[in-house]
């Protein structure tokens, strides 16, 4: 099996599945195109992670790396979710194929966009997109799916 | 926990027949056919005897049929061999969009040697238009290469035509029919075929052989030099056991090919008619104008390779055309080239069966797939937003 034990783990049995209908923050990332589509939802209180919870379309590295992070996040107060990066993730699934290291390793960047849009919506701001759509765009922020490429990156 | 195989478009498990066929050729006769000693002539009449049972089976003469290692050498063999063969003549090779890796990237390559290559669209069904393939001949066109069977979705070519068409302009027509022996009725003769490619482990041998047909008197260079075997077009010992497995295979896939594609026919539909019952599927290929064992389809909002491991943890064996399945993470050539959008081509899933499948396994696959779908979908960010436009 190219996947770790702690990655089916993750993938045949994810926690926090679901949405956070008055959630504080919403980080949304991927691209549809590549097959890999991420939403972290967060509820902070006192500075703090009280609850999260994801929505994924994307293969078993993409829903593993989602389920993981939540409950690694769930607690941590929000200067320390942030610095939770793709590395801490793949770490904590037991590594990740090197293939999906750029293109399903999605969830830190979705969690470090739902505090992003949480700080933004204090201070009135709209909430950002991770997201791109279409072949041209994404292209443009790094080139095609292939693991060659750059990741795509967070605008 | 049971496990129930429909990947047999991947690869065939070996038949009890062809098992027996090959076991004396390890341990018995194992001789070098090359060789003049009592053995080695024993080794050498079974490898005759089994070009003979090829033959047979796709309407040759024994002498046209040059054993290889798999169907890939025999893809390479025939174009680049020919490309070569026939550089004085022409330049160009007509190929499609949906081809088996073996062939594009053969092409590509032959491409980068300074031969020209056009690679034909194809409708939504996977289908090429043979009046297409009539329209891109040029004078220095040396070769046709078109598929049987397409690998993934399964969709049937217009073999037939379009080897008359390369017959009337006077140019080389090859087929890969890896995909197509012991499915679909084969002869080369019928249809007009100069090379066509075979592979033992689709039809129920081992892996590490298949055959190039050749037509008597095609111009055609090897690509593997050694001690001359298969009439220099293909140097090295023969697999002898593995040969023999393969003239086995080919003998029971034209013996048993009405009856088998019967079974497969049913089994494939009863499969393809349950999955279409499922909200937000679509078939990829042609519902009638495919292989008798392929069932290829979309479901939207998820992703091919969750549901095809998913699918594996409740015991069924199936593939996807999804990117985050293939080594290079890039979704199926094949269904982006029939105008699917990346999404739904990632969405995709590949059910194979073989004669050796039954209903019961078909049923136990209906009646686990839709909770599986269901599952995914419950997980994805699209599916909700689909749903909210609906209504």
């Amino acid at each position: 099996m190219m996947y770790s034990p702690k990655v089916m783990q993750h993938f045949s049995n994810p926690q926090n599945v679901g949405e956070i209908p008055d959630a504080d923050g919403v980080g949304e990332v991927g691209n549809p195109v590549c097959g890999d589509l991420m939403t972290i939802y967060i509820k902070v209180k006192d500075d703090k992670l009280e609850d999260i919870k994801f929505k994924t379309f994307g293969c078993a590295a993409a829903i593993a790396t989602s389920s993981i992070i939540t409950t690694m996040a769930r607690g941590m107060t929000l200067d320390q979710a942030e610095n939770i990066s793709r590395n801490d993730v793949a770490k904590e699934l037991g590594g990740l194929p090197p293939q999906k290291m750029h293109c399903s390793n999605l969830a830190a960047d979705a969690l470090k966009l739902a505090i992003e849009n949480y700080r933004r919506k204090l201070q009135g701001l709209p909430p950002r997109t991770g997201v791109t759509e279409g072949e041209e765009e994404h292209e443009a922020d790094g080139g095609s799916c292939s693991p060659d490429e750059k990741p795509v990156q967070l605008k | 926990m049971k496990r129930i195989y429909l990947d047999n478009s991947a690869t065939t498990k070996v038949s009890r027949e062809v098992l027996d066929a090959m076991l004396p050729y390890f341990t018995e006769t194992y001789g070098n056919p090359s060789s003049l000693h009592t053995m080695g002539q024993e080794a050498n009449v079974a490898v005759q005897n089994a070009r003979e049972q090829v033959a047979r089976a796709i309407g040759a003469d024994a002498g046209e049929i040059i054993f290889t290692s798999c169907g890939t050498e025999a893809d390479n063999l025939a174009l680049i061999g020919s490309a070569y063969a026939n550089r004085k003549k022409g330049d160009h090779i007509i190929t499609s969009s949906i081809e088996h890796p073996a062939i594009m990237r053969t092409c590509e390559f032959l491409e980068k040697e300074g031969f020209k290559v056009t690679y034909l669209p194809v409708d939504q069904y996977g289908l090429v238009s043979p009046a297409e393939i009539e329209a891109a001949i040029t004078p220095q066109t040396t070769l046709i290469s078109v598929m049987t069977v397409n690998n993934e979705i399964g969709t049937i070519q217009p073999v037939k035509e379009i080897g008359r068409i390369a017959k009337e302009h006077k140019i080389y027509f090859h087929t890969d029919a890896v995909q197509a022996v012991g499915k679909v009725p084969i002869n080369v003769k019928d249809q007009d075929i100069d090379m066509l490619s075979l592979a033992g482990h689709k039809i129920h041998a081992p892996k590490g052989v298949g055959a190039l047909y050749v037509k008597k008197g095609t111009r055609i260079q090897a690509l593997i030099h050694g001690g001359g075997q298969e009439r220099n077009m293909k140097s090295g010992t023969e697999n002898v056991p593995g040969i023999v497995g393969l003239g086995q295979a080919c003998e029971i896939a034209s013996r048993d090919l009405e009856k088998n594609a019967a079974h497969m026919t049913r089994l494939r539909n009863k499969l393809m008619d349950g999955i279409l019952k499922i909200d937000h599927v679509r078939l990829n290929g042609h519902r009638t104008i495919r292989s008798p064992n392929n069932v290829n389809a979309s479901f939207s909002f998820i992703e091919g390779e969750s549901l095809v491991l998913f699918l594996d943890m409740a015991g069924i064996e199936g593939s996807t055309g999804s990117a985050c399945s293939s080594k290079n993470l890039k979704a199926s050539h094949v269904l982006l080239a029939c105008g699917l959008p990346p999404e739904e081509a990632h969405g995709s899933l590949r059910l194979t069966n073989s004669e050796f499948n039954t209903e019961e396994e078909i049923d136990y696959v209906l009646e686990t797939l839709p909770g599986v779908v269901d599952r995914l979908r419950a997980m994805s960010p699209l599916y909700k937003k689909a749903a909210t436009e609906k209504v």
